[in-house]
């Protein structure tokens, strides 16, 4: 006799959970277009072999370390107690992904999961260090993100650490709650690229000792934008995964995550282009890319736990807040962020989680929301300047004057991106 | 001033840690925690301030708009 046999739902979210993991890297492929278009043309090649090289170094160093620390599949870890509650810091798994194949689908489809986040990661320091952080600086800056930073707070949120574990031990919701990585990717990468902005300084001759700072504007408006779209098709797959995978969604809620990713990117877009052109008579191209970002940063946060018109409404504030932010953190606090990470990544990730936390039916979701941005504001963005200080005294994170002026493609790579075009004297240098 | 923000963050953060300890209540808990993300807030501010490049002339709008010859070199 022959049963017709139902795959049980959490094979079946697995199952689909793969396919979509495997369409995230365009996600990681439209930030790296994104940070290339917002240089300089003379940093161009540098900026896309960086990419290259900041996700190889990174993926292997969580490999081989970080990943120790990031697991939470084998249900243990660090764990000290306070007060009589267990404080789950860090997790005790296998060393160099040893037992990889023999372990459940699940650990497997989260670990996948967390080298695509981390990967993500590394690229929003990259963008705002353009045209003079050094590559190999960038390397081991992201050997440091993949060894320390992002492990632990993988660990945190996704790994059943103590963020994870606030409703089960402090009756505040669902604990801390990051589904598509807002925290982990965009919060963690944002403070990062103030870091590193704060550290490598801002780029020669953008602000003059007096009178207006520089415009240095992004060269290749179409790689903005065209990276726009690919990041697009990477971030709902990454958005859907994260659902499976870290809030246990039934497979008919994926569609739904995705109509609110694309709406929440759509309305923060239409925001960005009506601020911008209000402001400055027309629409910024640069401008409303980044506001499309910031608006799939928030999304990212929060696309499975609203409804389509919260979406809308969170696309919306990130939309309008985002330009204004780019030119306040210019023009009134002197950061030289070229490719807005700051603004996008680290704002955008920010109003996400505490959307989540503002529109999330659970009693004090909210309060879990804050006290996981607080961790990552307090405890991580100290910490990442102090380890990053330290590193830029081994490895100056600066490129030298010459280096600026001639193009961080010929000093570093000894040939540009675009070899037959002429490039324009650059008058911003005064 | 830019390391006086940045050990001012961590306090805010153990300020934090303390409220979920200490008050089970959770107005009372709700608003230490509000605190302590505000007393981060300060400190990142402190540390904003202090990482700004000294100015002498008056900054004004600088973005890709205002470039001459186009928006995008």
């Amino acid at each position: 006799m022959v049963t017709s046999s139902t795959p049980p739902v959490a094979d079946l979210s697995f199952a689909i959970a793969l396919p979509l993991l495997l369409l995230a890297p365009l996600a990681i492929a439209g930030l790296a277009l994104i940070n290339a278009g917002l240089g300089r043309s003379r940093s161009a090649a540098q900026s896309v072999l960086g990419s290259l090289v900041l996700v190889s170094v990174a993926v292997l160093v969580f490999a081989l370390v970080g990943a120790t620390f990031a697991d939470g599949a084998s249900g243990s870890g660090h764990v000290f107690h306070l007060s009589g509650i267990p404080w789950n810091w860090a997790g005790t798994g296998p060393i160099a992904l040893s037992g990889l194949s023999s372990s459940p689908m699940r650990a497997q489809l989260t670990l996948l999961f967390e080298f695509l986040a981390l990967s993500l990661a590394v690229l929003i320091p990259w963008g705002s260090g353009a045209d003079r952080w050094r590559l190999t600086a960038g390397a081991a800056s992201a050997a440091v993100l993949a060894a320390l930073f992002f492990p632990l707070v993988s660990h945190w949120t996704w790994g059943g650490g103590w963020l994870a574990q606030l409703g089960l031990n402090f009756s505040l919701g669902s604990g801390f709650l990051d589904v598509g990585g807002a925290a982990t990717i965009h919060l963690l990468g944002g403070f990062s690229a103030l870091v590193v902005v704060w550290i490598a300084g801002p780029r020669r001759g953008k602000f003059p000792k007096e009178g207006l700072s520089t415009a240095m504007p992004g060269h290749n408006a179409i790689y903005i934008l065209f990276g726009c779209l690919i990041a697009l098709v990477g971030w709902m797959p990454l958005n859907m995964a994260g659902a499976l995978l870290w809030l246990g969604a039934s497979p008919s809620a994926l569609p739904g995550t995705a109509i609110n990713t694309l709406l929440s990117a759509a309305a923060a877009l239409a925001a960005t282009f009506t601020v911008t052109r209000i402001r400055f008579g027309k629409p910024d191209a640069s401008l409303c890319a980044n506001g499309w970002l910031a608006g799939l940063v928030t999304s990212s946060a929060c696309a499975s736990l609203v409804t389509p018109l919260e979406a809308i409404f969170t696309g919306l504030v990130a939309g309008v807040a985002m330009p204004l932010l780019v030119e306040f953190l210019e023009l009134a606090v002197s950061i030289d962020d070229p490719s807005g990470a700051v603004s996008v990544h680290a704002a955008g990730g920010l109003w996400g989680l505490l959307a989540a936390g503002i529109f999330a039916p659970q009693q004090g979701q909210f309060v879990a929301q804050l006290i996981g941005v607080s961790a990552l504001l307090g405890f991580f963005l100290p910490l990442i300047y102090l380890l990053f200080a330290l590193l830029n005294r081994v490895i100056p994170f600066r490129v030298e004057p010459d280096g600026e002026r001639i193009g961080m493609d010929l000093h570093e790579l000894g040939g540009g991106a675009y070899p037959e075009f002429v490039v324009h004297r650059d008058d911003s240098y005064r | 001033m830019k390391y006086a923000g940045l050990l001012v963050m961590p306090a805010g953060f153990f300020l934090t840690l303390a409220a979920i300890l200490l008050f089970p209540a959770p107005t009372t808990r709700a608003a230490f925690v509000a605190c302590g993300i505000a007393v981060e807030g300060m400190g990142l501010a402190v540390a904003i301030r202090g990482h700004m490049a000294p100015k002498r002339g008056r900054h004004g709008h600088s973005l890709g708009r205002e470039v001459e010859g186009g928006e995008f070199h």
